[in-house]
């Protein structure tokens, strides 16, 4: 009984320290109060013990740990816990030393990991620790070139592979990629990188300014804006030719372009008018067609990708930016945010929230910065996912809504960030340069 | 003793010598005290300048002439022969005088030689090209804060830009929308298109054909100030101009 009272004493204090301070703190998120799944991974058993298989099992294993541990539904057992005899085969496990105390796990990743005649074959299963009547939940088999980004690659697979398996179904984003830009080679340009931050590369060789990459639902390109002898215009970057292809160009400056969800259909701000306002095109070109009719600034628009029925965007009809919601049509407009400077909405793929840039309390010598945040669309409730560390702007849902990218200047220079949806989990991505605009990709 | 023949040639030669010498000797002794010179003359002197009107930088002859002068001075140039010419180049207008000197007496003279300023040089249009006439005359227009209204003293700043404008119907340009580092980059571009085309409208309002005119939105993307403070972002929330060639 004395126990109990001493919890309450503290939390009774914690939640008077909480609201002294007036922060918005909430955790918001889907699968809360749910237990997470105990993972233990032992590192994949060399079957061949060269130097190129010792490196590259250290990739290996080092990345499948990282996706794993990313991906927010796992609680990962500590190595320190593991037995001191680690499987690579289904008939070294003694399932009993993983699934009891002190490992305690709920599940057992493992394997092994060869080079033979330039290849690298990895072998991966996935056991239930607490069904040794039939624990094998996932058999896999991997053989690729041996190199580097094989040895990420199939990590990356596997571990998708697992998190679809324990994830309820929705499938990993270890194998996504970022666009982005970055002025590390002097001027902005578009580049690409693997989720994890791994693989940076170039895309566009402008030598002008390019900014806002945003890839198509399939993969193959990358819409993005850039200046021209013509201003600024919509671009097109084909991931398969590995150059920049091209797209109608429209009179005025013309930028954000976002893609329908379906492929069909992106919406960009013009200023042809004099007056900046949300357009659509086919994205295969054509006539644009006006969706906005207001004053102001209009820029920034994003699909809701369940439905592409509707588009959010900013504008800034009533002084400050505020993020609206319309119509794919242009009818029906919603204002969304009541206060503040809103701006870069990004909305999650099941249709429910939007992720925006939101300084909240506007004006000198309010408290806060540009921090992000998340909004149910239907109840306009939102959270607060950062909190006062630099300006974070940008935020970009991962495809499987567990994951939030993001721009931020907390160090000194502007890089990019990914956290999960309820702001835990903040992993910086890029360090050369500054970077900025990420945007994730669809699969 | 008998003599050589070369040896009765050098006595016949010394006793010539002396027999010479003491004929001169003798006359010059003999000859009478010279009468005392008169007295020299009073000198006389002229001095002229050709020409006598010349534009600064250009540059004109003193000519002077004197007689009977042992010491003859020109103020402005000291000591010179009793008579010459020389080439001068006063900067102002400068009146010569020159003094003749002799035991009888003093003679002057004096010369004006006129310097008229030179005409105005020839106007900036032909010294200058376009482009810096264009960005010497054309002034920028400065906005609030998240704002592309053009405030009472900026619809002033582009009369004067739309009067040189008028005055040159063949100049085409770019109006440049630019703002401060503190918004986000999207947004900013859009507040950067429509300050650009606030003041093209205000300039179409008061005659400039909207041909003559490009706009672009650079947002934050190249600004004029890179310090983060207010007097900076001042600086880059603007309608910039640039001459288009």
């Amino acid at each position: 009984m004395k126990r109990y009272r001493a919890i309450l004493l503290v939390l009774f204090v914690l939640f008077a320290i909480a609201g002294m301070s007036a922060q918005d703190w909430i955790r918001t998120g889907t699968g809360l109060g749910v237990e997470k799944v105990r993972l233990a991974v032992p590192d994949f058993k060399l079957v061949t013990t060269d130097t190129g298989t010792q490196n590259l099992s250290a990739i290996f294993n080092v990345t499948l740990w990282n996706d794993l541990q990313t991906a927010g539904i796992f609680d990962m057992v500590s190595k320190s816990f593991y037995p001191l005899s680690v499987p690579g085969a289904p008939q070294e496990v003694h399932l009993n030393d993983w699934s009891s105390p002190p490992p305690n796990a709920n599940m057992l990743a493992f394997g092994n990991l060869g080079i033979q005649g330039g290849s690298l074959n990895v072998q991966g299963w996935l056991y239930d620790a607490k069904n040794p009547q039939s624990p094998q939940v996932l058999g896999k088999q991997y053989r690729e070139p041996a190199n580097d980004a094989n040895a990420r690659l199939i990590a990356h697979r596997f571990a998708d592979e697992i998190i679809l398996r324990l994830g309820g179904g929705i499938a990993g984003v270890a194998e996504t990629k970022l666009y982005f830009v970055s002025n590390r080679t002097g001027s902005k340009e578009i580049w690409q990188m693997d989720y994890d931050g791994a693989d940076q590369k170039q895309l566009t060789h402008m030598g002008s300014i390019a900014l806002s990459p945003h890839v198509s639902p399939d993969g193959t390109r990358v819409a993005y804006s850039g200046v021209t002898k013509e201003g600024w215009q919509i671009l097109m970057y084909s991931l398969e030719l590995g150059r920049a292809v091209s797209f109608q160009h429209f009179s005025g400056d013309n930028y954000s372009p976002a893609w329908s969800s379906d492929g069909q259909t992106i919406a960009f701000s013009s200023s042809r008018t004099g007056d900046t306002e949300i357009y659509s095109v086919s994205s295969t070109g054509g006539s644009a067609r006006r969706l906005t009719e207001s004053k102001g600034p209009d820029v920034s628009p994003t699909w809701n990708p369940k439905t592409n029925a509707q588009i959010a965007w900013v504008g800034g009809r009533t002084g400050l930016p505020q993020i609206y919601t319309m119509a794919s049509d242009g009818t029906n407009v919603v204002r969304v945010t009541d206060q503040g400077y809103a701006v870069s909405p990004s909305w999650s793929p099941n249709g429910q929230f939007l992720a925006f840039a939101w300084i909240r309390h506007y004006g000198p010598g309010a408290p806060g910065a540009s921090d992000i945040y998340v909004m149910d669309v239907a109840s306009k409730q939102w959270a607060q996912l950062t909190h006062e560390e630099g300006r974070n702007d940008f935020p970009s849902w991962s495809p499987d809504g567990r994951h939030i990218v993001f721009q931020s200047s907390r160090t000194g220079r502007v890089q990019i960030y990914s956290m999960l949806a309820d702001g835990s989990e903040v992993r910086q991505l890029t360090t050369a340069g500054e970077n900025t605009q990420p945007n994730w990709s669809f699969k | 003793m008998k003599l050589t023949r070369s040896q009765w040639i050098r006595i016949i030669v010394a006793l010539a010598v002396v027999l010479a010498v003491g004929a001169c000797g003798k006359k010059k002794v003999a000859s009478a005290p010279p009468p005392p010179p008169p007295p020299p003359p009073s000198p006389t002197a002229s001095l002229t300048a050709n020409p006598n009107t010349i534009q600064a930088g250009q540059a004109s002859t003193l000519t002077w002439r004197t007689d009977y002068a042992t010491d003859v001075t020109i103020d402005q140039l000291g000591k010179v022969d009793p008579s010459g010419s020389r080439a001068v180049t006063p900067a102002e207008s400068t009146t010569y005088h020159l003094v003749a000197k002799n035991d009888s007496g003093t003679q002057e003279a004096t010369a004006r030689i006129t310097v008229v300023s030179s005409p105005p040089p020839p106007q900036q249009i032909s010294s200058g090209t376009d482009e810096q006439l264009f960005s010497e005359n054309m002034k920028d227009v400065f906005f609030d804060y998240d704002s592309y209204d053009v405030s009472a003293q900026y619809q002033q700043v582009l009369q004067a830009d739309a009067r040189f404008l008028q005055q040159h119907p063949g100049m085409k340009f770019t109006i440049e929308g630019h703002c401060d580092e503190r918004g986000s980059t999207e947004y900013n571009l859009a507040l950067g298109d429509n300050r650009a085309n606030a003041a093209k409208q205000i300039l179409a309002q008061l005659g400039i054909s909207a041909n003559r005119v490009r706009t672009i939105s650079y947002g934050k993307e190249k600004p004029f100030c890179t310090e983060s403070s207010e007097s900076c972002w001042q600086q880059n929330r603007r309608a910039h101009f640039v001459y288009q060639k």
